[in-house]
């Protein structure tokens, strides 16, 4: 084996704060060889990208490194004064950031970016670094790079804008790049891209990669080793074959087991053998129109408006007590579709009919509407009021639409309520910000079963959570589902999530429905081509051998 | 472009449209015309003929298309006070406001600014906090105030500078200047720092919290992945990005500079329009406020139209094509 890039000996990070000292990384190990991709995985908080700050000398103040040993090809840089440890950066070590769409300065062009950075870190002209930006850009997969290189960022989609941030990460051949959760932000199928590029450079330049990400399966897919952390330690670190596969300590085997995989496990709903079941809930031919804005010139001659069909003639049912899933990609028209199914938006045209009412019909069906739909959403931070305790939030529901009379009994409610969702009813004194983010979600679907609902409409209601916590918000669900015989309409942009939980399943795409049926059948057999894009993408662990 | 400054420019002349109404409402039926300019001997009958000739016996939209008509022209009409064309009096006047304006303006800018991004930079250091309370001071102590304290140590106590006036001004063409004399410049000085004070310290304010916003953000913290050295990352990305909010504010606050210069131009006796204005209010001499309420308006709309083309100028995102932007 070759000197290792990277070398990194018992690190320790420190956060001295008024209340006591917090360690944020305690006594970290592990080396990176080149052309290598280590995958570092760990719930929220684990520290993982507390590692890649520490590395690249970017940790936010007050954080420090109190102890330990960062090795650059045989350099010590951890001691190095911060002039000096800035010159590293981007020449050096590399950086792929989160978030594409916020990366990116908005205000200067792609070209204007990549050219400081280059000439920040390489003796070229102005002419030579343009030129060293379009190839750049090519290599990250950029079609028309030399056009495209006066564009401002917003002109790219998310995918795209991540490629530019990798092609700023390796801008100066650095020999090592850092990318902390660099497709946790985007589609599937843009992660499968992603990945690829990640991967070719890897293979290409002899570069070495740590990948930071809370997705086994990306890991699974393009790193070597793994490590695993929890709680600022190294858990254990192997490759990827063995970790897992055969994981040896008990927080790894736990990890592993929660990832829910898109490969048929024996703990799914049944299929139901009868299609002809009464139906819950039927969609039929849903429109939705957006009006992308008229000039006022346009207005005036009556031109016909600029509109953008996010939904387009979109039909299914649901059979009371079962799970639809539908799935497709940003874009894709899922959650207008959802936020028309709740009476959050009206539809264009088409009709959402609840239990034979129609829930767009007039003030008797909104009244309907209210009690027998509610909805869970994606981000349990934004989705509950940061100033109301958590017995207001929950009793909410309860008082507006007259479920219960006096004050003590819409108390009882509520405490039962909480325990439903696993959670102690004195919790109801306390505000939103007092709980994690799996417990917020617990909090929102008691929220939403509150008013005693028979359909819930969920709109990808673990993407904010980690996996073990994911987990349990899930098998929650499917536990309600059984004690109460609730209705779901599941959206997801995860396969996996949407494997496990629903009977049937929507693909969605464009604002089309392109295929619909039971899950077994669409996700073993796809016949529409999009759905079998849509599943070749998916980064699965049961592919490692 | 085009179609964005002109759209804008339609919307710049309703609204002086609308302020060219309520300008003719005030100079119309705020007193009567008639009695203020008549004397208390002069005979009903003769008061009948002069309405007449005035065409105040004219319906409504004929006067007020009459008024805006003149008024285009710069016809505003005559001093009651002063039996001057309205026009003269104020374009006389207006050379010593708008010299005092930049003057406080740019001071304002360009030492608001260059604090701002000082103490966002080194927020914890002591030098930081002694600006931010001084700030304070200039936010919270009335114009009047600190115009009178700088003319009691400067001007009384110390006797550096005059303490009222223009000094002498040269001629040229229209325009009198204070800028090419000595004793211009100097009385100039207090002035200007008086009406700065508040719009500096508070551009000041504004950046600093600005500042510290966008280098919190991650294109900041990418830069520095990119290794990108401290200047460029300050200089070049966080102070673009701090710009946008910041022209917003100073534009509308630069146009209150030359609207509301009027307590300073009392406190120094400086023979500006606002001490016209102060002057004409005292004297009920309706047909100068309802100019300088006309002249206040086109000043800001003026400014307003600058600032959104800098804007435009300045981010890229809103120089979408309009359709494709209504997401």
């Amino acid at each position: 084996m070759s000197a290792p890039i990277l070398s990194v000996r018992n690190l320790v990070v420190d956060f001295p704060l008024r209340r006591g000292n917090f360690r944020a990384l305690d006594g970290v190990s592990f080396d990176i060889a080149p052309g290598e991709v280590l995958g570092v995985v760990g719930e929220s908080g684990a520290g993982k990208s507390m590692t890649g700050s520490a590395v690249i000398g970017l940790l936010e103040p007050p954080g420090q490194i109190t102890s330990g040993e960062v090795h650059l090809t045989g350099q010590r840089i951890d001691t190095l004064p911060a002039a000096e440890l800035a010159r590293l950066r981007g020449k050096r070590i590399g950086m792929v950031m989160q978030d594409p769409l916020t990366s990116l300065n908005p205000l200067f062009t792609v070209g204007e970016q990549l050219i400081e950075t280059i000439r920040q870190h390489m003796p070229l002209s102005e002419d030579e670094a343009r030129a060293r930006a379009i190839s750049l850009l090519e290599e990250a997969g950029i079609p028309r790079a030399a056009e495209r290189i006066n564009a401002y960022p917003h002109q790219f989609s998310g995918g795209m804008r991540q490629r530019v941030v990798i092609a700023l990460a390796i801008a100066a051949d650095p020999e090592l790049v850092i990318a902390d959760e660099p497709t946790s932000a985007l589609d599937v199928s843009v992660q499968a891209q992603i990945i690829k590029v990640l991967k070719d450079l890897c293979q290409r330049r002899g570069t070495a990669i740590m990948l930071i990400t809370h997705d086994m399966g990306v890991i699974a897919q393009i790193a070597d080793r793994i490590m695993v952390m929890n709680a600022g330690k190294v858990v254990e670190t192997g490759t990827v074959a063995n970790i897992i596969k055969h994981p040896q300590e008990e927080y790894t085997i736990r990890l592993i087991a929660s990832i829910p995989t898109i490969s048929r496990t024996g703990d799914a709903p049944p299929a139901r053998e009868d299609q002809g079941g009464a139906s819950y809930v039927e969609v039929s031919h849903l429109v939705r129109d957006f009006d992308m804005g008229a000039t006022i010139v346009d207005r005036i001659l009556r031109r016909p408006a600029n509109l953008f069909r996010a939904v387009n003639d979109v039909s299914f049912r649901i059979r009371k007590g079962e799970t639809y899933g539908l799935v497709g990609e940003s874009g894709s028209g899922k959650s207008t579709c959802a936020r028309m199914i709740a009476g959050l938006i009206e539809p264009t045209s088409g009709s959402v009919k609840v239990a034979g009412q129609d829930v767009w019909a007039g003030s008797e069906g909104a009244r309907a509407r209210r009690r027998a739909v509610q909805m869970i959403f994606q981000d349990p931070y934004a989705s509950l009021n940061p100033r109301w305790r958590v017995g207001n939030i929950i009793a909410e529901p309860i008082r507006v639409l007259g479920l219960a009379q006096t004050a003590s009994e819409v108390e009882d409610r509520v405490a039962d309520l909480l325990r439903k969702v696993r959670l102690d009813p004195i919790v109801m004194r306390k505000f939103p910000h007092e709980f994690s983010g799996g417990q917020r979600q617990r909090i929102a679907i008691a929220r939403a079963l509150s008013s005693q609902p028979e359909f819930i409409v969920c709109d990808e209601p673990t993407s904010a959570l980690d996996v073990s916590v994911q987990a349990q918000v899930l098998d929650l669900m499917a536990e309600l589902q059984q004690e109460f015989g609730l209705t779901y309409l599941l959206i997801s942009h995860n396969l996996a999530v949407i494997r496990q939980m629903a009977t049937d399943v929507g693909v969605l795409h464009n604002g089309v429905l392109v295929e619909s049926g039971p899950v077994d059948a669409i996700f073993d057999h796809p016949q529409a081509e999009y759905t079998k894009v849509l599943l070749d993408a998916v980064p699965d662990l049961a592919a490692i051998d | 472009m085009f179609a964005f400054i002109l759209r804008r420019l339609l919307q710049s002349v309703v609204v002086m449209l609308v302020v060219a109404l309520i300008a003719f409402l005030i100079f119309r039926y705020v007193g009567d015309p008639i009695v203020s300019m008549a004397g208390v001997e002069t005979r009903i009958e003769d008061q009948e003929i002069m309405r007449d000739r005035l065409g105040l016996n004219d319906p409504f939209y004929a006067q007020f298309w009459t008024f805006l008509s003149n008024a285009v022209q710069g016809e505003f009409g005559i001093s009651y006070r002063l039996q001057q064309p309205v026009l003269r009096l104020i374009s006389e006047r207006l050379p010593a406001t708008l010299e005092l304006a930049f003057v406080s303006a740019t001071l304002a800018l360009v030492v608001g600014v260059l604090l701002g991004i000082f103490t966002a930079l080194r927020a914890r250091s002591l030098l930081s906090g002694a600006i931010m309370a001084v700030s304070l001071v200039g936010v919270s102590l009335p114009t009047f105030l600190i115009g009178i304290g700088l003319i009691y140590i400067f001007a009384v106590e110390l006797q550096w500078l005059p303490s009222f006036g223009r000094g002498e001004t040269v001629a040229i063409g229209p325009w009198r200047t204070g800028f090419l004399t000595d004793s211009g410049l100097k009385s100039l000085i207090l002035p200007a720092i008086t009406l700065s004070l508040f719009q500096m310290t508070l551009i000041m304010r504004l950046v600093r919290a600005e500042m510290l916003e966008v280098l919190r953000t991650d294109y900041i913290r990418f830069a520095r992945a990119r290794g990108l050295p401290e200047k460029v990352i300050n200089f070049r990305h966080a102070l673009k990005n701090t710009m946008v909010p910041v022209i917003t504010i100073t534009g509308l606050q630069l146009g209150s500079v030359i609207a509301f210069a009027i307590v300073t131009e009392t406190v120094f006796q400086w023979p500006g329009v606002g001490s016209l204005f102060i002057t004409s209010v005292q004297a009920v001499d309706v047909p100068v406020m309802a100019t300088y309420l006309m002249f206040i308006a086109f000043v800001f709309v003026v400014i307003n139209l600058i600032v959104d083309i800098l804007y435009y100028l300045v981010d890229p995102r809103l120089r979408v094509d309009s359709r494709r932007g209504g997401h």
